[in-house]
């Protein structure tokens, strides 16, 4: 029986390429509870983790999308409900708040060999997450449609506008813009992205008081107002995934998407003809005479639970370490920008990187963040509508955001 | 029955009611009155993958325990977080009533606050699609009764399939259809000859295109209640009308109605508590920018990457408040022909 359960298990392991068997992730025993978010990168993460189950260590898995709505309470119960959770920039700040995930430097020193530096997210000091993948929204653009209609490769949100224009005019599209500005998340990171390209901060320095209802909050509230004329009449119902589809049937010309997304509208499923082989893409655009693009830089890595046994703490790492190393990484190139020591960017990764070398922010980690984020998927839904002008629409988030940071105890 | 009998009978579903009703809702309200401690806040150096080093605030967790410890409920606020702009919002009604350019800058400036524009679409759509409902499911149920045996089976099952979807599923699946790319959006667009016509862009489509909703996914239950009712109807007395002259019409209005009358408070009572918790239909058809509900508004409140409990909390017992300032009428009504039938 147990023949024939290793041969399964290196079969498998063959089978997704990585070629490793569980004698190399090298654990003796413990219990390693993974939660993450839902998306083709955690994913092969995670199977890759559950190669290093064997009969005294139990991998498990979760990948579910509502991974937000359960990691604090799942590891606030002692012992955690799971041992490693999967964060991004803004998701780790719960867990920071409530002080459910451990520092990790014992661990990278002991089991860190093939982490980079500049995978180590450090706060205080204190390695708190292991960063493995970055991501964001950047430009895609068809630079047949462009070409048709005489216009260069968008480099600012001025040009954008002149070149959704221009392809209208020529009557090549009707709606050449597309963006993700459903109300809720994805309106509010639309929001935070051109803000982040502005150059100024979201909050006054050393204080949870904010800081956006300048002319910066104008300017990016004027080009979003100014985006959505040559959006689908639509355009408030369409979320990333909405806009992928619409520019996978050749309905738009340009779109600020997901660079995770780049993988799956390169391939050649779903896409109507001469999409694919023209799709270029590029850094994000600037705004307003800014210089760096107008979108945040997103990492994603695994924190370690606080309420586990120092045992299960140390399997859960060495098996994450299995997950994120290097032969994982090369065996799965195209499905992320990685972070991974050796990785050579790929065809889909091209938008991100060129997002991080032209200088743009990453998502702020502040722990108010998230309330500003809920107040401005809402209280920007009207503005984006039209039925309401944007100073008004910026006085009602700070209104919005004020009675959410005080019930939370950040303002007084 | 002796009182002891009775309290042995009604004893588990007093103890299960106790527990699953009354509980929590004392639990909501306690939890309204409080908000969260002053975070302790400490400067520290933070580093990232992207973007180098800074220096930034973070919640000191330690401290922060200390004081949850001391009071677990967290600061009390009293009344504070009902009266805030999220909830009632009366210093900024207070704001507006002073210094407003008539009416209609009052409705704006209203509709702009989330509680009132959120309470504004939950009663219109509890008035519009109640009454509607009602009327479809009667009507439904005079014309099902009226068919030959043979068919009742599979028509009644038609009638009832809105009942059995999935709210969520049926308004997606209404969704869809509506959408430019959809049989109904697009026959609408043709009908009208703009190809720009979108039911999803606008305030007012979007409005009708959920009240619709509602009344085709409320009107199933109106229709069996009433056609179980039809049932009951004596026969005689019908027979006699008809006799007398009766038309159908003024069989209906003067035999059949008032008989099916405190059916019929029985069901505007069940569907006016049903429709003000409306929630679904907004989210089915990504509607939040154009309407907004008390539910959707507690559901916002408790998803994102922070949960705020106390709002939540405020929105639920006011909810509460409001299904019972709207049942009082027809409770009073019921409570009235009680007394008169003991008396």
């Amino acid at each position: 029986m147990k023949h024939v359960l290793m041969l399964a298990v290196s079969a498998a392991a063959l089978g997704l390429g990585a070629g490793a068997a569980y004698a190399e992730c090298g654990i003796s025993a413990g219990s390693v509870r993974i939660l993450s978010n839902d998306f083709e990168a955690l994913r092969t993460i995670n199977t890759t983790a559950e190669e290093c189950a064997s009969d005294t260590v139990k991998v498990t898995a979760n990948a579910t999308a509502e991974h937000k709505n359960i990691q604090v309470p799942a590891l606030t119960i002692n012992p955690a409900e799971y041992t490693v959770a999967m964060v991004a920039n803004n998701s780790i700040v719960p867990l920071m708040n409530d002080d459910l995930i451990r520092p990790l430097d014992d661990l990278v020193a002991k089991y860190g060999q093939d982490l980079q530096p500049s995978q180590l997210v450090k706060i205080d000091g204190k390695v708190m997450a292991i960063a493995f993948m970055g991501n964001g929204q950047h430009l895609f653009y068809r630079k047949d449609v462009l070409e048709k209609a005489g216009v260069q490769p968008p480099k600012s949100y001025d040009d954008v506008l002149a070149a959704a224009k221009a392809i209208k005019d020529a009557g090549i599209m009707e709606y050449p813009l597309a963006a993700s500005v459903k109300p809720g998340w994805d309106l509010a990171a639309e929001f935070v992205n051109d803000y982040l390209g502005t150059g100024a901060e979201f909050f006054a320095p050393g204080s949870a008081e904010l800081a956006i209802d300048n002319e910066n909050g104008l300017k990016v509230l004027e080009v979003m107002r100014a985006m959505t004329q040559y959006m689908d009449p639509d355009y408030l119902t369409f979320d990333a995934n909405e806009i992928q589809k619409e520019y996978e049937a050749g309905n738009v010309a340009i779109m600020n998407e997901w660079g995770s997304l780049a993988g799956a509208i390169l391939d050649d499923e779903g896409a109507a003809d001469g999409v694919v082989e023209n799709t270029v893409l590029a850094a994000a655009p600037t705004i307003g005479g800014g210089t760096v693009p107008a979108a945040a830089l997103w990492w994603d890595g695994f924190t370690i639970a606080k309420n586990i046994s120092d045992e299960d703490a140390e399997a859960s790492f060495q098996a994450m370490m299995h997950g994120i190393s290097p032969d994982m990484m090369m065996a799965h190139k195209d499905v992320a920008t990685w972070l991974i020591k050796g990785y050579e960017p790929g065809p889909a990764a091209v938008g991100v990187i060129d997002n991080a070398n032209a200088g743009a922010r990453p998502y702020p980690m502040q722990p108010y963040m998230g309330l500003l984020h809920t107040a401005l998927s809402t209280e920007l839904a009207e503005f984006m509508a039209g039925s309401e002008d944007a100073e008004q629409a910026l006085a009602d988030v700070k209104a919005a955001y004020d009675v959410a940071a005080k019930q939370a105890g950040f303002l007084q | 029955m002796p009182h002891k009998t009775f309290f042995a009978f009604v004893m588990p579903s007093l103890i299960a009611m106790v527990l699953f009703i009354a509980l929590p809702i004392v639990s909501v309200v306690v939890q309204s009155l409080y908000v969260a401690h002053d975070r302790v806040m400490v400067q520290v150096e933070n580093c990232q993958p992207f973007g180098g080093c800074s220096t930034e605030l973070r919640v000191d967790a330690a401290a922060t325990a200390e004081l949850q410890a001391e009071q677990p409920l967290g600061k009390f606020n009293g009344l504070g977080t009902y009266f805030n702009r999220a909830h009632l919002a009366f210093d900024e009604l207070g704001v507006i009533l002073q210094t407003n350019r008539g009416l209609g800058d009052i409705w704006n400036r209203v509709l702009n606050l989330p509680f009132y524009k959120g309470l504004i679409f939950t009663l219109v759509y509890c008035f519009v699609v109640t009454p509607l409902a009602m009327a479809l499911g009667f009507g439904i149920a005079l014309a099902v009764n009226a068919l030959p045996k043979v068919t009742k089976g599979p028509i009644i099952f038609f009638s009832l399939l809105p009942m059995i979807i999935t709210p969520l599923v049926g308004s997606l699946i209404l969704y869809w259809m509506l959408s430019p790319n959809g049989i109904l959006g697009a026959t609408i667009q043709h009908l009208f000859n703009d190809p720009t016509l979108s039911l999803r862009a606008s305030p007012g489509l979007t409005w009708i295109a959920l009240l619709l909703y509602g009344v085709w996914t409320n009107g199933p239950f109106s229709f069996v209640v009433f056609y179980a009712g039809l049932q009951t109807v004596p026969a005689d007395t019908l027979e006699s009308a008809m006799i007398d002259g009766a038309s159908r019409w003024e069989r209906i209005r003067y035999v059949i109605v008032p008989h099916l009358m405190p059916l019929a408070t029985f069901v505007a009572l069940v569907q006016l508590m049903d429709n003000f918790r409306v929630f679904e239909p907004i989210v089915g058809f990504s509607a939040e920018a154009n309407a907004t509900s008390l539910s959707w508004l507690i559901f916002n409140d408790l998803s994102g990457d922070t949960q705020q409990f106390g709002s939540a909390g405020a929105t639920s017992v006011l909810t509460i408040i409001g299904v019972v300032i709207l049942l009082s009428p027809v409770l009073v009504r019921t409570w009235r022909e009680f007394k008169l039938k003991v008396v």
